[in-house]
């Protein structure tokens, strides 16, 4: 963590600052998502639904956000 | 007659799965499900548009209460990617029940049975319930099979290429051999391909290209659906014998 407060986390490939102390849940909210339409992956776990609210994001951790999308 | 099939414990009454990509909008895809009378779909897993957050969801058309979505893993050509892929399925609907596809190349994309069977045997033992795209290979299937496949997949032709079903023996073959259903993946491109597939003795067809590639996506929809049912009914039915020559219909006998 630097200074100002902020982590340095990637979302899916993309580099991203926030702020400390938010739950991944918070996280989704932030980016626009609603947390019970997407699935979470947190370097490499799975972050269960219902934990959303409870897992602290870190600094440096690398998160896949997915949903699903038409497909055969 | 209700003529129903039975994949790992969970009943169908259509034989009929069908995609839901390459389609113009959202409404056009949904009214070709409508139109097929398929009760399972298959969608694929992908980042969220972060972006862009307020785009129209699939789940906000096509109903996952109503219609059974059965996760694929199309775009993974390693079982680690496929099998990191559905474990964000399950979490991102609750759903155990998944089409694992491991592809081997792009240019064909046919698949990579060695890192198939080894994510079929993964996905088991972490209870999942794989419905598993494979080659036309009698062997492989039941290799799958004893693997723990709920349902064998064979490509019918390639993915997309709307070939029809290219090797009629070893569909046969692997529908006899096997004792979990038999439904061809991919390959069909218009309602008699999907016909042929259902004579061979298939439990039912999966097919995404086929409709909403079709000039008409929707009608080309309940096409499908009349020919699965109609292949299913002439399995059912047995067909007659094949003759090298004619055999006249109309009794000979009482000729003017």
């Amino acid at each position: 963590m630097i200074q100002d407060g902020t982590l340095s986390i990637r979302v899916n490939g993309e580099h991203r600052r926030v702020r400390a102390g938010m739950t991944v849940a918070e996280l989704a909210l932030e980016l626009g998502l609603e947390p019970a339409k997407v699935a979470v992956e947190r370097n490499l776990e799975i972050v269960p639904r219902s934990t959303l609210g409870h897992v602290m994001v870190e600094d440096g951790d690398e998160f896949e956000i997915v949903t699903f999308v038409g497909g055969g | 007659m209700t003529d129903g099939w039975e994949v790992a414990g969970r009943r169908f009454t259509s034989r009929l799965i069908v995609g839901t990509g390459k389609y113009r909008d959202f409404e056009q895809n949904a009214a070709a499900v409508e139109a097929s009378g398929a009760e399972i779909v298959t969608v694929a897993v992908r980042r969220v548009n972060i972006s862009d957050p307020s785009q129209p969801l699939l789940t906000d058309h096509i109903d996952p209460k109503r219609y059974t979505y059965l996760p694929n893993t199309a775009g993974c050509f390693t079982a680690d990617e496929a099998i990191r892929t559905l474990r964000l399925a399950r979490e991102a609907g609750g759903w155990d029940l998944v089409k694992l596809e491991v592809l081997g190349e792009a240019r064909t994309l046919y698949p990579d049975m060695r890192e198939t069977l080894k994510a079929t045997e993964i996905l088991v033992k972490e209870g999942f319930l794989p419905m598993v795209y494979c080659v036309d290979d009698p062997i492989a299937a039941k290799q799958l099979e004893e693997a723990g496949a709920v349902a064998i997949m064979p490509l019918g032709a390639p993915i997309g290429s709307g070939l029809g079903i290219q090797n009629r023996v070893t569909i046969r073959l692997i529908v006899e051999g096997a004792t979990v259903p038999v439904l061809v993946d991919a390959g069909v491109g218009t309602a008699s391909d999907a016909s042929v597939a259902m004579e061979l003795g298939c439990d039912g067809v999966l097919m995404n290209t086929a409709i909403a590639e079709a000039k008409d996506p929707v009608r080309m929809a309940r096409a499908m659906k009349l020919a699965v049912e109609s292949g299913r009914l002439a399995y059912l039915a047995g067909r007659m014998g094949q003759r090298r020559y004619a055999d006249p219909s109309s009794p000979l006998a009482g000729l003017i």
